[in-house]
């Protein structure tokens, strides 16, 4: 494994069951593409002073079916721009999931992670062990990524790695 | 030897495989791309990744809709720097704004995607084009970019869930309630990750109106595509396009993971209450609600035969008062077909309001947006809070003829009462 940067460790903003894109990035927010513009408005539907409070290296925890709705990508990259480390959900909406793979944002499905959760715990997460440590020291495994996807995650984003497959090669 | 369904027909031949199964990861090759303004987003890491050309300008599709017309200086610059791009590089089949439509009508309409085609858009409602036997799925803007810059994107190949209808519908009730009954059976994310086919006498009877419908909201179902085999009925709607006509259908020794078997009969008209598309009721049960708002609008349900009924119901009717009821066709094809046919002046008659298309209040981005204390029923796909306008307005999901009743009486209603 390449991690650049493969454990994380941080408070968590826990959600609920359907949260989609709209109450994540609103839909009269998108008339731009400036990524700052929509991390100040991320999930206003929800908390509007969200985006204020929430910090580097925080993470979000979920229920089912996280990030339903639309296809805007703006979405997960509110999130990354705020600087959130990773998602973990019992389980994503596709969409969502492709696109926060194809930023290099780690989304991860963890079934009945978010009823052992509480807003403010602290987890550890560790990209190469598949694992979450919860406060109580219970740990937790993630469903491993297909290998594809592990790939675009590792390369940094769909971006770098298609990258690096047309630049020439170096080795 | 096992059959196939159409998603893996059709993944097979767009990966050039002998066979696929599910859950096998494919690399396809895209027969149409298709874009909205999301354009402007994947153009950021499509500049990155430096190709500088666009895979094939023959096989990309690009239309305005979100945002037509322009409503915010932004905006009207977004949409020069995409004009300027299908320029450059060549992409001929450029929708501007005068020939616009929203996307999903305007290549159903056009015939842009045929059966077989692997087709991708840059909005989740690609599923919507499934109707025609293609496998549609819709992406974000780096697998959009990807797409541009390769031709190629890489799948998983879905399990098909099979939505088998039967039944005789009630009278007034159509395809939106038939899939928001779906819907409601199972569930917002009851088809995540899949592909859901719809088969059975009363989707075999539907024209590819009603189909589209079908289609459209299995994004809601949480399914990657949506799809009925290809059939005499879409060879005709199919048939202007001048292109060659495959049909296609699963076989019937095909492996579907689950079929739902639906009996509609008699049903009546349904209603997704706020703010969920699962969250049912039967029209009866919501009666009387008062509205604010009603919207007759979108990629769902505001084609020709939609806008037919609107004016059937409203014909010598008003608009309750208080009530805005706003008219938005799906498409500028859609727009001189109803003009033709004398629909916008009973309309106007009725005290309704009709504009040109767009997305705009489908997804509370322009032209009709709710204040928090509104309540709106609406033709379109979805009722998330804040999808409309304010996170605080209540939204419910219906039929053309629901929606349309419940403007003249400013409260929900039953269109087989009115
Ligand atoms: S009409 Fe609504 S659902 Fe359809 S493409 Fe536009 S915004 Fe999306």
């Amino acid at each position: 494994m390449r991690w650049m940067i493969h454990q994380f460790r941080g408070p968590v903003w826990t959600f609920g069951d359907d949260i989609s894109t709209d109450h994540i990035i609103s839909g009269k927010y998108l008339g731009t593409t400036d990524s700052k513009a929509f991390a100040a408005h991320a999930f206003e539907a929800v908390d509007p002073t969200w985006a204020k409070k929430v910090k580097a290296g925080d993470l979000i925890v979920a229920g089912d079916n996280f990030g339903c709705g639309s296809s805007r990508e703006q979405a997960p990259i509110a999130l990354k721009t705020l600087g959130v480390s990773a998602i973990l959900a019992n389980s994503f909406a596709r969409i969502f999931f492709r696109n926060a793979i194809n930023l290099g944002f780690p989304v991860l499905e963890c079934p009945g992670l978010r009823r052992k959760v509480n807003a403010g715990d602290v987890l550890e997460v560790d990209m190469a062990r598949g694992e979450v440590r919860l406060p109580s020291g219970e740990i937790t495994r993630f469903n491993a990524l297909p290998p594809n996807v592990l790939e675009i995650l590792e390369a940094g984003g769909l971006v770098a790695k298609i990258r690096a497959e047309l630049s020439p090669k170096s080795s | 030897m096992a059959g196939h369904t159409i998603t893996e027909k059709i993944l097979a031949r767009a990966s050039r495989s002998e066979v696929v199964h599910p859950g096998q990861i494919v690399d396809g090759s895209v027969d149409l791309l298709y874009m909205h303004e999301m354009l402007a987003m994947a153009l950021l890491p499509f500049n990155e990744i430096g190709t500088l050309k666009v895979w094939d300008p023959s096989k990309i599709v690009v239309t305005l809709d979100h945002w037509v017309p322009p409503p915010t200086p932004e905006i009207a610059k977004m949409h020069q720097t995409i004009r300027e791009f299908c320029r450059t590089q060549g992409i001929q089949r450029f929708h501007d704004v005068g020939d616009h439509g929203i996307v999903h009508q305007l290549i159903a309409e056009r015939g842009y995607a045929q059966p077989w085609d692997l087709v991708i858009g840059s909005d989740s409602h690609t599923n919507m084009v499934g109707a025609v036997g293609a496998f549609a799925a819709g992406i974000g803007a780096t697998d959009t970019a990807a797409v541009m810059a390769t031709g190629r994107l890489w799948l998983r190949v879905p399990e098909t869930l099979r939505v088998d209808i039967h039944g005789r519908l009630s009278e007034r009730t159509g395809a939106k309630d038939v899939i928001l009954k779906v819907i409601g059976t199972t569930g917002d994310d009851g088809a995540r990750y899949a592909a859901v086919e719809f088969t059975g006498p009363t989707v075999k009877a539907f024209p590819m109106n009603e189909r589209f419908v079908l289609c459209n909201m299995t994004t809601e179902m949480g399914a990657k595509v949506g799809m009925i085999e290809a059939d005499q009925v879409t060879k005709e709607y199919l048939a202007h396009a001048g292109r060659p006509f495959r049909e296609i259908r699963s076989d019937e020794d095909a492996a579907f993971a689950k079929t739902f078997t639906i009996d509609v009969d008699g049903m009546g008209p349904q209603v997704a209450c706020p703010s969920n598309p699962a969250n049912l009721k039967p029209v009866e049960e919501v009666e009387g609600t008062k509205i604010d708002v009603a919207f007759l609008g979108s990629c769902t349900n505001a084609r020709i035969e939609d806008l037919r009924i609107a004016a059937g119901l409203l014909k010598g009717e008003k608009v309750a008062r208080g009530v805005r009821f706003q008219i938005t066709p799906a498409s500028q094809n859609i727009y001189r077909q109803a003009l033709k046919e004398g629909l916008i002046e009973i309309f106007m008659d009725a005290g309704a309001t009709f504009t040109s298309s767009t997305c705009g209040p489908c997804f509370g981005g322009h032209m009709g947006t709710l204040a928090g204390d509104e309540v709106c029923i609406s033709s379109t796909n979805r009722n998330y809070p804040g999808r409309m306008g304010s996170p605080q307005a209540q939204v419910y999901l219906a039929s053309p003829w629901t929606v349309t009743a419940s403007a003249i009486h400013g409260e929900i209603r039953d269109p087989r009462k009115v």
